[in-house]
């Protein structure tokens, strides 16, 4: 069966309607996903065992009226980040490489709960740092739209494996924008929700104040559907919150944004944006003018500080939470002498360089006589960022801002140069020091490269960007125009 | 202000990881422009900010004080992935020594 370009709404009513089983999709995807990995390489690794003995169970249930849910049987791709049983998660990192988890990630427990099945894990940059999927132990992915370009990152593989077809939708993780900038150099959909709405447990922490798990899809629809599966309150997370009944989504989409009142950051719009990525995301603006919102100037005065504070909190939680990875309860173990010389050859030899610069920044910040100058300092400012969110939304629904700075550049352009990689992230990490829902969704083409806009929203107010999403998708004749060229 | 090869080391050291002669040089250039570029929060004005480590205010989640027990698959699975073992213990080196 074809796989590219199929929905998850397409593949829950088929699954109704008889027109294939579970056993038909995990083998189409399966094979397609692990066509792919020796070229784009979304995946690490394809389950297609696994993952065919949990179709025939799906489509047995099916056939005895015993369906678990309308996810029952429908194939989901998962970030190397996240637990799933009895398989590698490796983070994308050596010092994982032949690590099997014990248990399940929450999200995932829910989403085998429901019916549905894991096809494979995912490529990433490793433990999630990075903007490109380079910093993978296992190779970089390929952008479908252009082999020779990076996908983006950290979620990479996720991306793309909704981008080329060789999953329906993906689960990621984002820290400061790891899922929002691929799907947006990939032309599909991302979706950060708001910290506490999806359990983090199983997710390996990269900034445990920051992360939050996320659906990635080819539509906005499918995004919805998604993540009704996987939000909730989880007694292993104690930072996820029950969803209060005006937080749920309905069930089904608004179509109009009549009388909505958007916000574009007048500090978004400044410089340092490609000329066509503007331009895309200034149409997308006017379109939803058309369509009946209402465009408001807003202020956000100390988004020009957002990503040094980002890029001091995120490594401080970095350099705490990955300090258990010291060679001695799981993960590769260099002996030495010593115990410390152990921690430090397996720690040396197991992290690539962008981890142990960002280790190293994050000690450093917290060391004795730099903590006020850093830390502390970062978690101030981070209130006044979050303060402008909120004196912004007593005059707007939503904020609408260019996803990323440019549109994918190619493999190796920028992977020695931390800094230039660190400014990809600029119009994303505020998202996540505010603790914010965001929304990417495509909005144009530039030099034949898919360009995302992003919509923020109130905390707990995914249904508002969602709708607002829905309906410009819908007008701009749905997801058509973003499925990336057939590759050979 | 770039760090000193002295400071690098410092950092490695309380970081416990281990660098090679070619990573120590790239890395002190990286690594102080980095901290260059988040300097730039000295010129905010912060005086009677309240620092914010959380963007979801909450405060105090409990449970009750009970001890939940561990699937044996699962307890299996995590001793299966120690690096050394010796049946169901855990291998490592003498800590004091």
């Amino acid at each position: 069966m074809q796989t590219r370009g199929n929905t998850l709404r397409k593949i829950i009513d088929g699954l109704e309607a008889g027109d294939w089983s579970a056993r038909e999709l995990v083998t189409a995807y399966a094979a397609r996903a692990k066509d792919g990995q020796k070229g784009t390489h979304a995946f690490v690794d394809v389950h297609e065992e696994s993952a065919l003995a949990a179709a025939e169970e799906s489509d047995r249930r099916r056939a005895g009226g015993e369906s678990r849910s309308r996810f029952d049987g429908v194939p989901i791709a998962v970030k190397d980040n996240l637990m799933v049983a009895g398989h590698r998660a490796t983070a994308g990192s050596a010092i994982l490489k032949d690590y099997v988890a014990p248990y399940d990630a929450t999200v995932v427990d829910r989403l085998k709960r429901a019916g549905g099945i894991v096809i494979g894990k995912t490529n990433m940059d490793e433990f999630a740092m990075g903007s490109s999927t380079e910093t993978s132990f296992f190779g970089p992915s390929r952008n479908p739209w252009d082999t020779e370009r990076v996908p983006g990152g950290s979620s990479g593989g996720s991306v793309v494996a909704v981008a080329e077809g060789s999953a329906p939708a993906a689960l990621g993780s984002d820290t400061g924008g790891s899922v929002r900038q691929p799907a947006a150099l990939c032309g599909v959909v991302g979706l950060k929700p708001t910290y506490g709405r999806v359990s983090r447990y199983g997710l390996m922490a990269t900034a445990s104040s920051l992360d939050q798990i996320g659906p990635i899809t080819r539509t906005v629809e499918d995004a919805a559907l998604l993540l009704r599966e996987i939000e909730g309150r989880d007694s292993n997370d104690s930072t996820s919150l029950e969803i209060k009944n005006e937080w749920r989504l309905p069930d089904s989409l608004p179509t109009s944004v009549r009388g909505l009142r958007i916000g574009l950051p007048k500090e978004y719009f400044v410089s340092g944006m490609e000329p066509g990525v503007e331009a895309a995301v200034r149409a997308a603006a006017d379109r939803l003018a058309e369509l009946g919102a209402e465009l408001k100037e807003v202020e956000l005065p100390h988004s020009k500080y957002a990503l040094a504070v980002y890029y001091v909190l995120m490594p401080c939680e970095v350099s705490a939470n990955l300090a258990r990875f010291d060679g001695i309860r799981y993960g590769r173990r260099e002996p030495a002498e010593t115990l410390e010389g152990t921690y430090r050859r397996s720690r040396g030899s197991g992290f690539g360089r962008e981890v142990r610069r960002r280790i190293m920044i994050g000690t450093y910040a917290l060391s004795s006589g730099y903590y006020d100058a850093y830390y502390l300092r970062a978690m101030k400012v981070r209130r006044l960022i979050a303060n402008d969110f909120a004196r912004a939304f007593s005059d707007v629904d939503c904020i609408l801002t260019p996803t990323t700075p440019t549109v994918a550049w190619k493999l190796g352009e920028m992977s020695d140069d931390p800094l230039s990689m660190y400014l990809q992230d600029i119009y994303t990490v505020s998202v996540n020091v505010a603790g914010l829902p965001a929304i990417t969704f495509p909005c144009g083409l530039s030099e034949g490269l898919p360009v995302g806009v992003q919509l923020i929203g109130r905390q707990f107010d995914e249904k508002t960007i969602l709708g607002a999403a829905h309906a410009y998708e819908t007008a701009d004749g749905g997801f058509g125009r973003y499925l990336p060229p057939e590759v050979a | 202000m770039p760090l000193l090869p002295a400071e690098v080391e410092r950092i490695a050291e309380l970081s416990r990881l281990e660098l090679s002669d070619d990573e120590r040089d790239s890395f002190r250039v990286q690594l102080s422009s980095i901290l260059d570029y988040v300097g730039q929060l000295s010129e905010v004005d912060i005086s009677e900010v309240e620092p914010m480590s959380h963007s979801v205010p909450l405060l105090n989640v409990l449970r009750d004080d009970v001890a939940v027990g561990c699937p044996e698959g699962v307890r299996q699975a995590v001793i299966d992935a120690f690096p050394e073992r010796d049946e169901d213990l855990l291998k490592v080196k003498a800590v004091f020594s």
